[in-house]
């Protein structure tokens, strides 16, 4: 437990409304121009576009009168892991400590000057929230001084990903040392570059641990289950790997809520039975 | 009997042979030791070069716009803090900007010709004054001021050593090859460390941070 510094536990977290999202990318804008995430002139071929925060559309496949469609955002999970220990699929193969797991705050971390490009990181990503720097990034003219400063871009040859917007923890830790709070931080001192720029409010950040934070209140997650959302209508992405992701989806629809997982015919109510089982335990 | 003889007989044979070999490893001798005189002659150019020589190979020199005498201002002001200051959000300011320096430098208060300098090229033309920054660290370095100065209490000389006692700047010296200022690497080309503010390398930060917090710290607290 020597990594965790200086005492303070912090486990961030999102949620995302799924019936408040309305597909208009705001997030992935916001996320770009955060963190200085490079684009190429032609981003046609998706393969190799770098989108750390990216929107997916779903459908319930169902023809015109209840035809039904979802957007789902999708930024990294940072996943606790297997018992939500810290071993992510991603930090448990990485061969460089490239990418690695704070302990402090839940964030899974990638380290651009660390990384050697393996890839081995995207390939144990059951999310695929992680992408290739095939090429160094190449600015429109004059575009450079418009980069933020808090966010190092990547070079060719690394892999990178959703940080939660790490630097504006930083930055709010640095207000708070300070204002002397050492680093007692308020909910609304640290929110992400999506959550701020989604106007329809989708999208919720903050402390897992702390129930006085919406995200809390929200999902109401199971400290003895890995953090499982006990909201009924709140589920997470591929639930049953045990990667624990960190990330949370609220839907009031069935059929969006079954597509967070690979579910076989007859499984999907059997799957919620025995999660209850589970919980009785 | 006979055996003995025989054998002081080839002992003084051999002796012989001893003695006609000794003449030829002399001759041998003398070529061994050119070879090693050679040898070393030749380390020391190369050792003395490469340790007088490299360095100025690997760093150029680039001077300051003009000379600073920190010793001055900080009799005058009475601090580091009263120049190199935090903004209000916790982030720390640096070296600070000529906005900071009009408060007392309205117009030329002493004689000096690098003041006249500051006064002319930079306060009357509006320009920022380009300062060499020695600690400035690569990009993907994050570093909080507020957390080591208002957080830990630490005092500047820690980190920045005696530069409030310096009267004149230094050349700046940029690592060719990395584009770093030398400081960060240390004056000390093989890396000896005698003071604390020798090196801002990881290394010294992890050393610090073992002895103080117990723990060299994760990757992501300092690295963005």
């Amino acid at each position: 437990m020597t990594q965790d510094n200086h005492g303070k536990k912090y486990k961030f977290g999102m949620v995302i409304d799924l019936d408040k999202c309305t597909g208009c990318g705001s997030c992935m804008v916001a996320c770009m121009s955060e963190n200085n995430v490079p684009f190429k002139e032609d981003e046609t071929n998706k393969k190799d576009s770098i989108t750390w925060m990216r929107v997916f559309k779903l459908t319930n496949g169902k023809p015109f009168p209840e035809t039904d469609i979802c957007y789902m955002p999708r930024p990294c999970m940072h996943c606790g892991g297997k018992g939500d220990h810290g071993h992510s699929p991603c930090v448990s193969v990485c061969p460089a400590t490239a990418t690695d797991y704070g302990h402090d705050t839940g964030i899974v971390s990638q380290i651009y000057t660390r990384c050697f490009g393996c890839r081995y990181c995207m390939g144990a990503c059951p999310y695929h929230a992680r992408y290739f720097n095939w090429w160094d990034p190449k600015w429109p003219d004059g575009m450079e001084e418009y980069l933020s400063p808090n966010v190092s871009p990547r070079m060719r040859g690394v892999v990178e990903k959703c940080s939660f917007c790490y630097h504006r923890y930083q930055a709010a830790r640095d207000k708070a040392y300070h204002e002397e709070r050492r680093d007692e931080i308020e909910e609304s001192e640290y929110q992400t570059a999506c959550t701020q720029a989604c106007p329809a409010g989708a999208i919720t950040f903050g402390d897992l641990n702390n129930p006085d934070h919406e995200v809390c209140k929200f999902v109401n997650p199971d400290p003895h289950q890995c953090g499982k959302p006990r909201n009924p209508k709140a589920f997470r992405l591929l639930e049953r790997l045990q990667t624990n992701p960190k990330v949370y989806y609220i839907s009031e629809r069935e059929w969006v809520r079954k597509a967070g997982d690979n579910y076989r015919d007859g499984e999907w109510g059997k799957e919620i039975h025995s999660s209850d089982g589970n919980s009785h335990k | 009997m006979s055996e003995l003889e025989k054998k002081t007989e080839s002992g003084s044979v051999d002796a012989a042979k001893d003695g006609a070999s000794s003449e030829q490893k002399a001759e041998g001798d003398s070529g061994v030791g050119m070879g090693i005189l050679f040898f070393i002659a030749a380390f020391a150019v190369c050792f003395l070069s490469g340790w007088l020589l490299f360095p100025s190979l690997l760093y150029s020199k680039k001077e300051q716009p003009f000379n600073f005498n920190h010793a001055l201002h900080v009799a005058e002001t009475g601090g580091c803090e009263s120049c190199h200051s935090f903004r209000e959000d916790g982030t720390f300011a640096g070296v600070p900007k000529n906005s900071s320096c009009i408060e007392c430098h309205e117009s030329q208060l002493g004689e000096t010709e690098d003041e006249a300098i500051f006064m002319t090229e930079y306060v009357e033309k509006g320009k920022e004054v380009p300062w060499l920054i020695y600690s400035k660290q690569p990009d993907c370095v994050f570093f909080s001021h507020a957390a080591h100065v208002t957080g830990a209490k630490m005092d500047c000389v820690t980190c920045h050593g005696n530069i409030g006692e310096s009267t004149t700047m230094k050349p700046y010296q940029e690592n060719r090859i990395t584009g770093y200022s030398r400081d960060i690497w240390g004056e000390n080309i093989w890396g000896v460390k005698k003071n604390p503010w020798d090196r801002m390398k990881m290394d010294d930060c992890a050393k610090c941070h073992q002895e103080e917090t117990g723990s060299k710290g994760a990757c992501f607290q300092c690295h963005k």
